[in-house]
């Protein structure tokens, strides 16, 4: 009898164990049977789009927030017929619904458009499926931290910095959360300009110490002076750091005439940091302005005075330094800041810049006229990021065609008469490759083993094709190495071979009806696109003839991945 | 016993005895296969003309972390500052190197030692781009590493990339504004084999696939879009061409270290970094231009003394076996090798018995082509005053990172005063200070 107890007590709690254990398993391999209805961050929008019932809110939402940016669109629109027009330039029509949001997924997320995605789309209007998808895209979390890295690349570079007092990572959270929250970009600038306190409890800080590598524990102002230039002002004036400007390159002053740029201007803006004082563990503190610099060709050192290099007018007479420094940036006449936001924003949604550099716009040469018109709407309503971004994919230029019934040659694209093709950069192809590779949408909701794979496969795969760092927008060859990584690398096998635990590969073959539904869904998967009928027709009747179809269509997975198309934004 | 042993079965051509180009090449029985410079060697050699223009190549052993030099090649010891470290007579009368290193003691008579390297920059990630480039960094652009200058300055093409990092420690030469076609290619230990260069499908299978891609996928993209967009936009398609013809080349052999014969294996030193030095010579036999091996655990901020002797364990039979080797070769005259860190460590020792780092004098050795043999510049103090607004008084003869790749580049036959065009329009000289005239042989 007390055997008998023993044993059952025993079982009892060896029972529990196995459930836990098997509750476990459960929790870490969730998502992948993709039964469950989508889930997309934490949008009540989204979650509506993937049931069958179309609720008409969301929807009616979008339009409205549509309707208000119509006016702008159509100026924009306008601007750019009437530049196509005077240089006798062609233009091609709109892209299709999926391809223009594949663009803004690359834009805003970093990577394509997954098959849930895709299949949550089809199911609205198709007028509609591009503006869903923007708002869904906003309100994601995805968008936010991939921003967030972009834009902390812009603000403080890609280098190590000095340990301890350097904390990328929180700095990133931040601006995550700036975002996430479509803080105003006059308030997050300003809040980066006057940055005070410590490092660890105000990340804005690190704007600041990231500089402190090279000034011995203090905020570097000739480096603060060079980065507030290119991000916030749109101007590269590091030469005159160290010499007056006598090839004609930067020209400052006054808006009506303008003249050389000098190293004083360099210097005077670089004064404004000077009033950033380290004091130990209070961290970053305000103070007075202190700086002191022997120019070229002088004898003894200029204590030199805090000054902008233009619209010196726009410049408040009191204040604290740093704080004048920010209202002179974020001032609404300050039209050449506004450009420098609209550079950049565009540079993100484009994959390349709108001029030939995003952070150089020189004062004393017309920049497009779109450009203009950006910057003053932008101002207008409220230095609104989302809005922005809102108002350029909804433009005729984000939204045109990269192919055309005319020759198109070089000309074409960078007047955006149609879209630019443009090399994805090595974590949009990593995230390409692994989101191409799965059904669902990789994100931070999605189940622990898809995540690890993600970080785990993303980051080694970066590191070996070649992550670019700052070079932000230059990155134009490809290399040997490179290709060897896609055609016989690890990531890209361990993607390709039919996995049914996580590859696309093995769900779809298990879950289409036929052969021609396959080549559908890969494509969809990998490209974003449906097949063209002589694609189809001879990848189903490679798979159909083949002795082994399972490898047949891992071999169709694997051109798709090594494809040009699927590392390219077109 | 040559290279490519492997792939010349001729009866007829004693190894030993006929080192030419062409058996080193495999000439013997691919003809169809090689490349263009193994055809235009195997043609001059024919011929019996010695091709007295042979590309130039550099190989950088590259010391990660900064070494000191005071327990490498500018031992001062006894004193405040000698440390533990005594000096032992070398090759070269008169020069005294460290006792950590006894095997390179012997071989000094090949190369020229610069002890009065200086530079501005003390942090590591910032110090080795300074050294890699012979510039500062600068946010306005990315400036191309040595090898990727020379590379781009000599365009003498190989099938297997001509620029390449053994053991690549975090910051590998890049080919900055010149391009990412001019990074260099990466390898890990050359025990494991060439990474990602194998097919992991069948021979046919794989051809189908890529007869698939380019027939099918890559022309249907190419529809209607960008007039010329492979030849010049993506270039996906030759830049693929060239990552196959990797993949068949018989030049890969030389990454394969193994088919060496043991005791030349064991002179390298069993380490990642010995086997990366042979590695580094058999590559610049088969066409690679630049080579770089990189050794890591120099950075001894704590028990220096026990740090630096650890990596020198490794350095000293690599590059004494390297010299030798490439000197028995005779490709020491075409051959440019350079050994060295991003900075040295300082002569006051801290409390933590190591030693920090040190950028106002330090060690370059330089060896091989354009060089000097038995040369020396530059001279330390051995009672520095250390006076911090006063780095210089210390040194005799003081160079910059400038005049260092200046030396290099004249070393090489490239014109270090060349003006290049980069992306920004900021026209950019290949190096800023001057080549030094007292350790080069013309």
């Amino acid at each position: 009898m007390n055997k008998l107890r023993h044993v059952v007590t025993a079982s009892l709690r060896w029972s529990w164990f196995v459930l836990l254990v098997l509750l476990a398993f459960g929790y870490l391999v969730a998502g992948l049977s993709g039964n469950r209805p989508p889930k997309n961050a934490s949008s009540t929008d989204a979650e509506a789009i993937g049931s069958p019932v179309v609720d008409t809110d969301p929807m009616s939402a979008v339009s409205r927030i549509q309707e208000s940016l119509r006016p702008s669109v159509q100026k924009i629109d306008a601007e750019r017929q009437q530049r196509l027009a005077s240089l006798g330039l062609d233009h091609a029509g709109p892209a299709d619904w999926l391809t223009i949001c594949r663009r803004l997924s690359l834009a805003l997320v970093g990577n394509g458009l997954s098959l849930e995605e895709i299949r949550a789309l089809e199911q609205i209007e198709e007028s509609k499926r591009e503006r869903m998808h923007l708002e869904n895209l906003l309100k994601d979390q995805r968008f936010h931290h991939y921003w967030a890295e972009r834009w902390s690349r812009f603000l403080v570079g890609t280098d190590g910095g000095q340990f301890i007092v350097y904390r990328r990572r929180r700095f990133r959270i931040w601006l995550a959360e700036v975002f996430a929250s479509n803080q105003r970009y006059d308030r997050m600038v300003r809040d980066l300009l006057t940055a005070e306190g410590l490092w660890t409890d105000k990340p804005q800080v690190n704007f600041l110490t990231a500089t402190f590598d090279s000034n011995d524990g203090n905020a570097d102002p000739v480096r603060l002076a060079a980065r507030t230039s290119r991000v916030f002002l749109g101007l590269r004036i590091d030469c005159l750091q160290c010499h007056n400007d006598f090839l004609g390159n930067v020209n400052l002053g006054e808006e009506s005439d303008l003249r050389e740029g000098q190293q004083q201007d360099f210097h005077q803006l670089a004064a404004f940091f000077t009033s950033a004082k380290t004091n130990g563990l209070q961290g970053v503190r305000d103070g007075e302005v202190e700086y002191g610099y022997k120019y070229l060709n002088e004898d003894e050192e200029t204590d030199v005075q805090a000054g902008v290099p233009f619209l010196p007018e726009l410049l408040p007479e009191e204040g604290k330094p740093r704080a004048r420094l920010a209202a002179w940036v974020t001032h609404p006449e300050n039209i050449q800041a506004a450009r420098a936001t609209v550079s950049h924003v565009w540079a993100l949604m484009f994959g390349r810049s709108m001029g030939e550099a995003v952070d150089n716009l020189p004062l004393d040469e017309p920049c497009h006229p779109m450009m203009d018109l950006l910057a003053r709407d932008f101002v207008a309503h409220g230095f609104n990021l989302r809005r922005l971004i809102r108002v350029i994919a909804a433009s005729e230029a984000f939204r045109a065609d990269s192919r055309a019934d005319f020759e198109i040659n070089p000309e074409h694209e960078h007047n955006f008469a149609v879209f630019p093709l443009v090399r994805l950069r090595p974590e949009q192809v990593a995230g390409a490759i692994i989101q191409a590779a799965r059904i669902k949408t990789t994100d931070r909701e999605s189940s622990f083993f898809l995540q690890l794979q993600t970080m785990t496969g993303t980051n080694d795969f970066v590191t070996q094709y070649g992550d670019i760092g700052e070079d932000e927008f230059n990155s134009d060859s490809i290399t040997i190495t490179q290709r060897l990584l896609m055609m016989n690398g690890e990531l890209l096998r361990d993607l390709v071979e039919s996995n049914p635990l996580l590859n696309a590969s093995a769900h779809v073959r298990m879950f289409a009806n036929d052969t021609s539904q396959i080549v559908d869904l890969l494509y969809l998967s990998a490209l974003n696109r449906y097949p063209t009928s002589v694609e189809k027709k001879h990848f189903v009747s490679r798979i159909e003839c083949s002795d082994d179809k399972e490898k047949a269509t891992e071999d169709l997975v694997w051109v798709l991945l090594n494809s040009s198309e699927l590392a390219w934004n077109h | 016993m040559s290279v490519h042993d492997q792939f010349n079965h001729d009866p007829f051509c004693d190894p030993r005895v006929h080192l030419s180009r062409r058996t080193l090449l495999g000439a013997g029985g691919g003809g169809l296969m090689m490349s263009a410079i193994a055809q235009r060697l195997a043609w001059a050699d024919e011929q019996g003309v010695t091709d007295s223009a042979k590309p130039k190549s550099v190989i950088l052993l590259w010391l990660q972390g900064g070494p000191s030099q005071l327990e490498t090649f500018d031992p001062h010891p006894g004193g405040m500052y000698g440390g533990d470290a005594s000096a032992i007579d070398t090759s070269v009368k008169g020069l005294q190197i460290s006792d950590l290193l006894p095997q390179t003691a012997e071989q000094m008579h090949l190369a020229s030692l610069i002890r009065s390297v200086t530079s501005k920059e003390g942090d590591h990630e910032r110090a080795v781009y300074n050294i890699k480039t012979g510039y500062r960094p600068d946010p306005t652009l990315k400036h191309p590493s040595v090898g990727a200058v020379l590379c781009h300055a000599d365009q003498g093409g190989a099938d297997i990339p001509r620029h390449i990092s053994i053991v690549p420690n975090g910051f590998p030469g890049r080919g900055g504004y010149l391009g990412a076609g001019y990074d260099a290619f990466k390898i890990y230990d050359p025990a494991q084999s060439v990474p990602d260069i194998r097919r992991s499908v069948p021979e046919p299978r794989f051809e189908q696939r890529i007869a698939d891609l380019y027939d099918v996928v890559e022309s249907e993209f190419q529809r209607g879009r960008l007039r010329q967009l492979e030849s010049t936009r993506t270039l996906h398609r030759s830049v693929t061409d060239g990552a196959l013809r990797m993949m068949s080349s018989q030049q890969l052999g030389a990454f394969d270290v193994s088919s060496e014969p043991r005791q030349v294996r064991e002179a390298f030193g069993d380490s990642a970094f010995g086997r990366g030095a042979l590695a580094a010579s058999r590559l610049i036999e088969v066409g690679a231009r630049c080579v770089e091996v990189s050794l890591g655990g120099w950075d001894s901020h704590i028990t220096n003394h026990a740090l630096q002797s650890s990596a020198c364990e490794k350095l000293d039979p690599a590059l004494s076996a390297l010299l030798k080797r490439l000197e028995e070769r005779e490709l020491l005259d075409s051959t440019l090798v350079v050994c060295g860190g991003e900075f040295g460590r300082t002569p006051a020792i801290n409390p933590a018995e190591g030693r920090d780092h040190w950028p106002h004098g330090f060690s370059v050795l330089l060896a091989g082509c354009g060089i000097r043999r038995a040369g020396l510049y530059g001279e330390t103090a051995g009672k520095p005053t250390l006076d911090s607004d006063k780095p210089m008084a210390d040194i005799v003869d003081p160079v910059t990172v400038g005049d260092l790749h200046a030396t290099i580049l004249t070393a090489l036959g490239v014109d270090f005063e060349e003006e290049l065009e980069t992306p920004i329009g900021r026209p950019m000289k290949r190096s800023e200070g001057k080549p030094i005239k007292a350790i080069l042989s013309s």
